[in-house]
């Protein structure tokens, strides 16, 4: 197929918001768009981080989702309290395959749900007793826990449970952090005011809990900020960073811990993966401690060469000698893959549908296979993703922001790409439209993707779904007989 | 026999429902009538000059007493007393923590559910929370509830406003269910001309001040020894006033969807009656050094 111009793509956008009524097809559209690459602020061309539409089968989730499970979540060696009842935090257990080290239960309790379990007597008479009294059975089960988040579900804040009063004291018979988080649900417009509301918390409950206290320093130290090891993808990360010299202190939060996170003002640069979900928290460190954040890409070797000088020449000759050792090192083996892979998936066309940093970070990647990116979208990004987006997509591609089950098929069915990235919820649609499908929140239970040995899984992954011989054979047998009759009659 | 009528009280806090509330049902009870109290106030005080108690436990304690609402028989909740009036109190939480409104709505419906409303009944009353802060204090007048509404006010004028406000909330309801308007109650404070002024209200609202009940001592009298007036003195001329109203209730056919009234409509009566004075617009957001200079 070929590629769009840009009048094509627009009048594609306009034929599929023409079912639409007149008020959900004005608001619709601004939330869609070609790509102008020579556009330098996205807010010209395209809407985003306002409220969905009802109806519109939208994919975000909630506060409490962008704050419980992907930002405090990780944090191993803490006890997240989901308060409220119980379904928040049983149906978001151990969901994103937030990779740790550790024993689970012992003194690490990732894939674990600690809820306070929320009854009718609880909602009328408050539930700040139970959290308490929680607390303290977590302290007598789990000892060797560093510290608690209480992650509030929707009713804490309809009722105005204090959990401000009851953390602070819990904290001080423990002497271990308790930090109230406010990310009720019904807050905000998706998961990403919870992203803020987490880093806002840890600004105020963590960060600052070991300032002036001595650490042993080296002018190599980095923290990872914004990578959630999803099957591992920070410690394909970390590897290279400590090889190109550096020291690696803190992991946020993958595989992280609680005093990683209070270490962190210590460091020289903050390495910035996830800009969407951390950004908030670099800011803050940037301007309370004067550490300056990199926002970096480690998918796929293009980007992942282009942010390793990038990193290096931040740092002495040292790492940059050490840094470009690495890459060259590297190099060959990722040529063996582009030359195996190259072959069969040159000229794929892919579209994306994800959040956080994928819909803009993976293009390098699929390009660096030879493949296309023709379509991209976040489900809850806000106009500085889609700046950092239009410099990566081609000109005129497709841009949707939040887009609907309804726009999203549409753009499948014109656009015809040869492979879709989403998540759980569009894998079955598309599959069943006989296109293959991979998951780009999970990695489809494989990974991970970051990294020189994320991008080999990632080349094997995508040929796997391309050319999986099924999507051959969708045809079933009762068509392919009418078919013949067809040919036959002919 | 009879079906059964759902009234609810609303009203300003401070008004003098509970007491009123009380005081009609003991009078109902005293001419034969089947009643039963449901307190819809946290401050579970809706049943004690029936009971003579301090305070009825609730149904919201008892249940967080014994895990939930589940747990608890109708018998652990409801009191008979004073002429064989069974109350019930919903209950919850002390001010400043918790939902109140989620508790009148669980112990409505854990009411329903064990078949608290039988069919001896004849008339079942809820003595509502002043203010309509949220909806589980509508709950009593929600489709299948309450179908009658009587508001008790006097001739003040933020009890006028409330009186007015409350109608407000029952036309919402009314539109979506049976709930009407049935009356106001004029719980006198001794302002001039107040049963002219209610019954002029009550107009406006396309209603009817069903009674006037005035003030006397003999409320306080018994409401020291924990009684209704029908109960401590039931010669006293004021049980007598309670006996009116409650005879009036019982032949009450006039249940309206209410017209509340403008604010400044509102505003206009009460100037009428000389409760307020004419606002003088100059005055408007001056300070008094403003108004000295």
């Amino acid at each position: 197929m070929t590629t769009l111009s840009r009048e094509e793509t627009d009048a594609l956008i306009a034929e599929v918001l023409e079912v639409y009524p007149e008020k959900a097809k004005k608001d619709r559209t601004k939330h869609l768009a070609s790509n102008d690459v020579s556009v330098e602020q996205s807010k010209k061309c395209i809407t985003s981080n306002r409220k969905s539409l009802p109806g519109v089968m939208t994919i975000r989730g909630c506060a409490y989702a962008g704050s419980k499970g992907v930002v405090w979540g990780p944090i191993k060696d803490m006890i997240h309290i989901s308060h409220g009842p119980v379904g928040c935090g049983q149906y978001s257990r151990a969901g994103r395959r937030n990779y740790y080290v550790g024993t689970t239960g012992v003194d690490t309790f990732g894939t674990m749900n600690f809820t306070s379990d929320f009854q009718e007597k609880d909602i009328v008479f408050g539930g700040d007793k139970k959290l308490a009294k929680l607390i303290e059975e977590v302290e007598q089960l789990f000892p060797l826990h560093k510290g608690i988040s209480v992650q509030s579900e929707c009713p804490i804040g309809l009722i105005g449970d204090d959990i401000e009063s009851v953390s602070k004291k819990a904290a001080a018979v423990l002497d271990k952090p308790v930090v109230p988080v406010r990310c009720e649900g019904f807050r905000g417009v998706s998961q990403s005011l919870g992203h803020h509301i987490a880093n806002d918390a840890i600004r105020d409950w963590v960060l600052d809990k070991r300032d002036g206290q001595p650490f042993e320093s080296t002018p190599y130290d980095v923290a990872i900020i914004g990578d959630y090891n999803i099957g591992g993808d920070a410690w394909a990360t970390r590897i290279l960073l400590e090889e190109m010299g550096l020291r690696v202190t803190a992991q946020w939060s993958g595989d992280g811990t609680i005093a990683e996170m209070m270490n962190t003002p210590k460091v020289k640069l903050n390495l910035l993966h996830c800009y969407r979900s951390m950004n908030y928290i670099s800011r803050h460190m940037e301007e309370k401690y004067g550490i300056p954040y990199l926002e970096y890409n480690f998918f796929g070797p293009t980007k992942i060469v282009e942010s390793c000088r990038k990193i290096a020449a931040f740092f002495d000759d040292t790492v940059k000698a050490k840094t470009e050792a690495m890459i060259a090192r590297y190099q060959p083996m990722m040529d063996e893959i582009i030359a195996k892979y190259k072959p069969r998936l040159e000229g794929k066309k892919v579209m994306l549908y994800v959040g956080g940093l994928r819909p803009r970070h993976v293009i390098g990647a699929y390009e660096d296979l030879g493949m296309e990116v023709i379509g991209t979208g976040y489900e809850f990004g806000h106009n500085d993703d889609y700046d950092r987006t239009i410099k990566e997509m081609g000109d005129a591609t497709l841009l949707y922001d939040d887009v609907t089950g309804f726009e999203l098929e549409e753009f499948v069915k014109r656009l015809k790409p040869d492979m879709v990235g989403s998540g759980i919820k569009e894998k079955y649609i598309f599959q069943k439209m006989g296109i293959p499908l991979r998951q780009m929140h999970s990695w489809d239970y494989s990974g991970p993707y970051h990294g020189y040995d994320g991008f080999a899984i990632f080349a094997r992954d995508m040929d796997i779904a391309l050319s999986n011989p099924t999507f051959k054979n969708l045809v079933p047998p009762w068509k392919k007989v009418a078919e013949e009759d067809v040919k036959k009659a002919a | 026999m009879a079906k059964l009528r759902q009234c609810a009280i609303y009203g300003k806090g401070g008004i003098g429902k509970s007491t009123t509330t009380q005081n009609l049902v003991a009078a109902l009870a005293e001419s034969g009538k089947k009643v039963m109290i449901v307190g819809c106030d946290p401050k579970a005080d809706s049943t004690r000059l029936i009971l003579h108690s301090k305070a009825q436990t609730t149904v919201m304690h008892l249940a967080a007493e014994a895990g939930s609402v589940e747990d608890l028989e109708l018998e652990d909740v409801l009191s008979v007393g004073f002429g064989g009036i069974k109350c019930v109190e919903s209950g919850g939480p002390e001010p400043g923590v918790g939902c109140a409104g989620r508790g009148v709505i669980t112990a409505i419906n854990f009411l329903e559910e064990e078949g608290a409303y039988d069919e001896d009944l004849d008339f079942v009353f809820y003595d509502v929370l002043g203010d309509v802060v949220c909806g589980g204090f509508a709950m009593p007048i929600r489709e299948n509830k309450a179908q009658e509404i009587y508001i008790v006010c006097s001739g003040e004028m933020m009890a006028m406003y409330a009186a007015n406000n409350i109608s407000k909330g029952i036309v919402k309801y009314a539109n979506s269910g049976g709930v009407r308007l049935a009356g106001l109650i004029c719980n006198s404070r001794n302002t001039d001309r107040e049963d002219e002024l209610i019954m002029a209200l009550a107009a406006r609202l396309g209603t009817t001040m069903i009674h006037f009940v005035p003030r006397d001592n003999a409320v306080q009298h018994a409401e020291i020894r924990r009684m209704t007036v029908i109960e401590y003195d039931p010669k006293h001329k004021q049980a007598d006033e309670y006996r009116q109203l409650a005879a009036k209730i019982v032949n009450n056919t006039n249940f309206v969807i209410p017209t509340p009234i403008e604010m400044e409509e509102l505003e206009d009566l009460l100037m009428e009656f000389g409760i307020m004075e004419a606002e003088d617009e100059s005055i408007v957001g001056k300070t008094a050094a403003d108004l000295a200079a």
